[in-house]
């Protein structure tokens, strides 16, 4: 029961929701609004799932003290103080802390993390582009055509773009389109499978 | 141990060196770049400047802060270049930590064309920000029917209804198209769920390292431009005539690529050198 019940769930909204896509009508559109909206309240279930699980394995790592707890401290902190400063009473969205937070900790540590992507691929560059074969060849040359396009160039950034907008709309095409044409075949089958209850894994071991 | 060798193990450390100070260095010097606007960007450009007064246009801005120098200087150039043609701007972000920054940017703006335009835009007639909510696949979706579903209220807790700009607005229907700045997978949701299902006049602007894997949709013209990273910001704000903190990055991105290309071309030269003198000799043979 406890397996059979889910398994029957999904093929009943598989089916309909594949018929309401394709046959669109006043009564598959109101179905249709039915399903959105229990999507959204399962999926405020599995926020708050998710709150719970945070706090479960901080609590035991910190309890227990395991390896890299104090991280955990730090992520507790950090969650509980922001719910506590968002929260209506205490200022809420609006309020001066949680902005001070935001924008003076916050903004500075996520662009700080994301500009260090630019070093990494620098020296991963340097290290990578390196003409050992044909086909590496081909990759520094490309490579290096993309990295021109990217800085203004002047009298030359005319050629350059169209060299770089050839490049970007044929071969990257090419092999992008080939790409998302097999991620979408696989992903018709494998919804496929799991509306025929062929593929369970999503059920669990129990 | 030889030059050659010695460059080729070369401690990533010294990359890390050289590439920080030559970001550095442009920050404080005063030269400026040509900037040469592509087809795509140039696209999204005349899209907004050929809507007339009155048009709504939907402006989602799903980045977060780690992607604010590519991205919010986009977000500037266009909801200044909406408020001058006098278009009704409709802002959301699909993004957990979007809702601050897009505030900040509304404020920016609307201070910018009090000084330069000589006009303030005014909350719930000439702009609306609706907020954040999750999900954005359901949210997309949910627009697409009535944007009172997933937003009954905006960010400020006003009822639609009561909000005069949106009188008459359902759906993506009443809004002339819609402008995707994405640093994820969001794009994903409005190319999917906004175009292919609801037919959604899109565009998207996005980060340097993502743009490559759009240009199937812009080719297949589900999506009608493509803003790609800095620089495409930059051409952005060269096509809006409003030179900005983009334009000013591009000096530091010219050096950083410029580092980068002697980089490889120098590891290139250490390899082939290497390469040469470890090739057997004709009496080691």
């Amino acid at each position: 029961m406890k397996r059979q019940i889910p398994l029957v769930l999904v093929f009943i909204f598989g089916v309909l929701l594949a018929i309401q896509y394709f046959i669109p009508s006043e009564p598959s559109q109101k179905g249709y609004e039915f399903v959105l909206d229990w999507i959204t309240i399962i999926g405020i279930f599995a926020m708050v799932l998710g709150i719970w699980s945070q706090i479960h394995v901080g609590y035991y790592k910190i309890r227990h003290r395991a390896e890299d707890w104090k991280y955990s401290v730090v992520t507790m902190v950090s969650m509980f103080g922001m719910i506590f400063l968002g929260l209506s009473p205490f200022g809420g969205l609006q309020g001066t802390t949680f902005r001070l937070i935001y924008t003076n900790i916050f903004i500075p540590i996520q662009a700080t993390i994301f500009a260090l992507l630019a070093f990494y691929i620098a020296s991963a560059s340097y290290r990578a582009f390196r003409a050992r074969s044909a086909v590496s060849t081909v990759l520094l040359v490309a490579a290096l055509l993309l990295m021109l396009r990217v800085i203004p160039m002047g009298p030359l950034a005319d050629p350059i773009n169209k060299i770089g907008s050839w490049m970007l709309l044929v071969p990257n095409l090419a092999a992008k389109r080939a790409i998302l044409i097999g991620v979408g075949l696989g992903g018709v089958a494998t919804a496929l499978k799991i509306v025929l209850g062929i593929e369970r894994s999503y059920l669990g071991k129990d | 141990m030889t030059l050659h060798d010695r460059l080729l193990a070369l401690d990533r450390r010294w990359v890390f060196g050289v590439l920080a100070v030559f970001v550095i260095i442009p920050v404080f010097l005063k030269f400026s770049v040509p900037i040469t606007p592509v087809k795509e960007v140039r696209e999204i450009y005349d899209f907004v400047e050929g809507l007339r007064p009155g048009d709504h246009i939907l402006l989602s801005l799903d980045y977060d802060p780690g992607s604010m120098p590519e991205l919010h200087p986009v977000a500037y150039a266009m909801l200044e270049q909406c408020f001058v043609k006098k278009l009704k701007v409709i802002t959301l972000t699909l993004s957990t930590t979007g809702a601050q920054m897009v505030e900040e940017a509304i404020k920016d703006v609307a201070d910018s064309c009090r000084i330069y335009h000589g006009f303030t835009p005014q909350r719930g007639i000439d702009y609306v920000f609706l907020g954040y909510k999750p999900y954005p696949g359901l949210i997309i979706l949910g627009m697409g029917m009535n944007f009172r579903i997933p937003f009954p209220q905006d960010y400020y807790g006003t009822i639609l209804d009561s909000i005069p700009m949106m009188r008459g607005i359902k759906n993506y229907d009443n809004v002339k198209g819609v402008i995707n700045l994405s640093a994820g997978n969001v794009s994903d949701y409005w190319v999917a769920d906004g175009n292919a299902r609801y037919g959604v006049k899109l565009a998207l602007a996005m980060t340097g390292v993502m743009a490559a894997d759009y240009y199937p949709y812009y080719q297949s013209k589900q999506i009608f431009g493509i803003i790609g990273g800095m620089k495409g910001a930059a051409e952005y704000e060269t096509l809006c005539k409003n030179p900005g903190k983009a334009t000013d990055a591009m000096r530091a991105q010219v050096f950083a690529h410029v580092v980068i290309i002697i980089f490889i071309i120098i590891g290139n030269v250490a390899y082939f050198v290497g390469r040469r003198k470890n090739a057997p000799t004709q009496e080691s043979r």
